[in-house]
């Protein structure tokens, strides 16, 4: 699959598209497809602050509970009310269906993490295992 | 794939083919779904008393068994508590197969063979020599019919009968299941060969009923809406039958079985903890091992099994707590990461099959 170019990737497998100060947050396809079917999101409340590579929610499949981290630190100015009732959504459309909008704390931290070309590696490596 | 008691087996099947364990679940309960189940055990008593020592170890009474009949049942410790849950099939005269867990195997296979030695009767360990795969569904009859020449019309649910199968002959097929539908659960020889021609036929023979092939995922959510125990969740060897609530597959009439005495004297104490279900009542979903919280935010027990439940579309679970926590409609939470979510006792088993006209 050919990840989209327009955003970063984390090794748990979440995307953030940067559009300036505001952040958009998602999870990848290889991480709907690991999970299943997903059953339930549970995001944070607007105005919670984020810290980089900590956890902000959870998403559920029939079977597991999986941790959210946070790809970047920042405030929550908005959540994705549309997965409470219809989560299954991030499974058919993971990379359109948002999770959360925070602004970012120091867009500088995006930086570190992979471009498209080496999440795709990285999903690869995996694989491998 | 996953480790399962030391067997390597599917949870799901890939979404790419059609499954996943929402739509496996929902083939079971509204079409057909396959399952390997050849990690279950497989025990046999033959001889002159094989009844006699089924009678002793098992809580239910085998003696109402008529050849080809099976039930459902209960091995003991003496402090009637589980050993493990088993089906007791009645194969002859004195013939008697017990299908047991896939984690138990060697347990049980002791524990039958120890508890039954002063029996004149053989008792063998059969558990390697059979493929199990379970037929399962409403339309499980129609796939199977195909590849048999025994007339299935005339097997009753927890009957058994023997025919020829996919060309193989006198294979034990019987009417039972772990997922609360109609299905058969067929034993094949287990050579690798025989096996895998045995199961792409019935995938087969299923294509126009819709067939799918399930993993332990929906087996495990399916019994759940069924409320069909689990050892080591809602039976162990900590918990006794009045407790499970399962009075009636124990025969106390019966004079005598490993147990017996114990399960006397529990039931004249009465139970501190009993079983029962629970739905979710705000969002969230409790799952195995999450605490109940009564009044107060006090811990009062703990669930045994939980998950969403497919073809509920609710969040479902069984859990013990006290007695006086069990009547329906009662109010508890679930803490759910931290967090006291609210649910309330139901009645059970969630989900019964349709009766068919």
């Amino acid at each position: 699959m050919a990840y989209p170019t327009d955003r970063k990737y984390t090794k748990e497998h979440e995307w953030i598209q940067a559009s300036g100060a505001t952040a958009t947050v998602g999870i990848t396809d290889h991480a709907q497809e690991s999970l299943g079917d997903i059953v339930f999101v549970e995001l944070p409340k607007v105005g919670a602050e984020l810290a980089a590579g900590k956890t902000f929610g959870t998403v559920e499949s029939v079977k597991a509970v999986s941790d959210l981290y946070a790809p970047a630190s920042g405030t929550v100015t908005e959540i994705n009310a549309d997965l409470a009732t219809s989560p299954e959504k991030v499974n058919k459309d993971p990379h359109g269906s948002w999770m959360m909008k925070i602004t970012l704390k120091n867009a500088g931290e995006l930086d570190a993490l992979l471009s498209a070309a080496d999440y795709e590696k990285f999903v690869a490596e995996e694989a491998g295992h | 794939m996953v480790d399962f008691n030391g067997w390597d087996m599917p949870v799901e099947y890939p979404a790419a083919i059609g499954c996943g364990i929402i739509n496996e679940h929902m083939a079971v309960r509204t079409g057909v779904g396959i399952f390997d189940v050849s990690h279950m055990g497989d025990i046999r008593l033959v001889g002159p008393q094989a009844l006699v020592a089924v009678q002793h170890i098992s809580m239910n009474d085998a003696s109402r068994l008529a050849v080809g009949q099976a039930q459902y049942s209960a091995l003991l410790y003496p402090q009637g508590t589980f050993v493990d849950d088993v089906i007791v099939h009645r194969l002859g005269e004195d013939e008697y197969l017990l299908v047991i867990n896939a984690g138990t195997r060697e347990k049980d296979f002791h524990w039958v063979r120890d508890n039954t030695r002063q029996f004149d009767c053989a008792v063998e360990n059969l558990s390697d020599d059979f493929t199990q795969i379970a037929i399962q569904g409403p339309k499980a009859v129609g796939v199977l019919q195909k590849l048999t020449d025994a007339d299935l019309s005339a097997v009753k649910f927890y009957w058994i009968t023997r025919g020829s199968v996919c060309d193989l002959k006198k294979i034990l097929i019987a009417r039972t299941g772990y997922t609360a539908e109609d299905g058969f659960e067929i034993y094949v020889p287990a050579d690798e060969a025989t096996s895998a021609r045995v199961w792409n036929e019935i995938l087969n023979a299923g294509k126009e009923f819709g067939i799918v092939p399930c993993g332990l995922g929906a087996r495990n959510t399916l019994r759940l809406e069924g409320k069909l125990p689990l050892y080591g969740h809602e039976i162990s060897d900590t918990i006794n039958v009045w407790e499970a609530g399962l009075d009636r597959f124990c025969r106390m009439e019966k004079p005598e079985f490993v147990g017996r005495a114990a399960l006397e004297k529990a039931k004249a104490e009465g139970v501190k903890r009993t079983l029962i279900g629970l739905e979710m009542v705000e969002r969230g979903i409790a799952r195995d091992g999450y605490k109940i919280l009564g009044g107060g935010g006090r811990e009062i027990g703990c669930v045994t099994s939980g998950s969403p439940a497919p073809f509920l579309k609710k969040n479902i679970a069984l859990a013990y707590v006290p007695p006086e926590f069990a009547e329906v409609g009662t109010a508890v939470k679930v803490e759910i990461r931290g967090q006291g979510v609210a649910a309330q006792v139901v009645p059970t088993p969630f989900y019964k099959r349709p009766k068919t006209a």
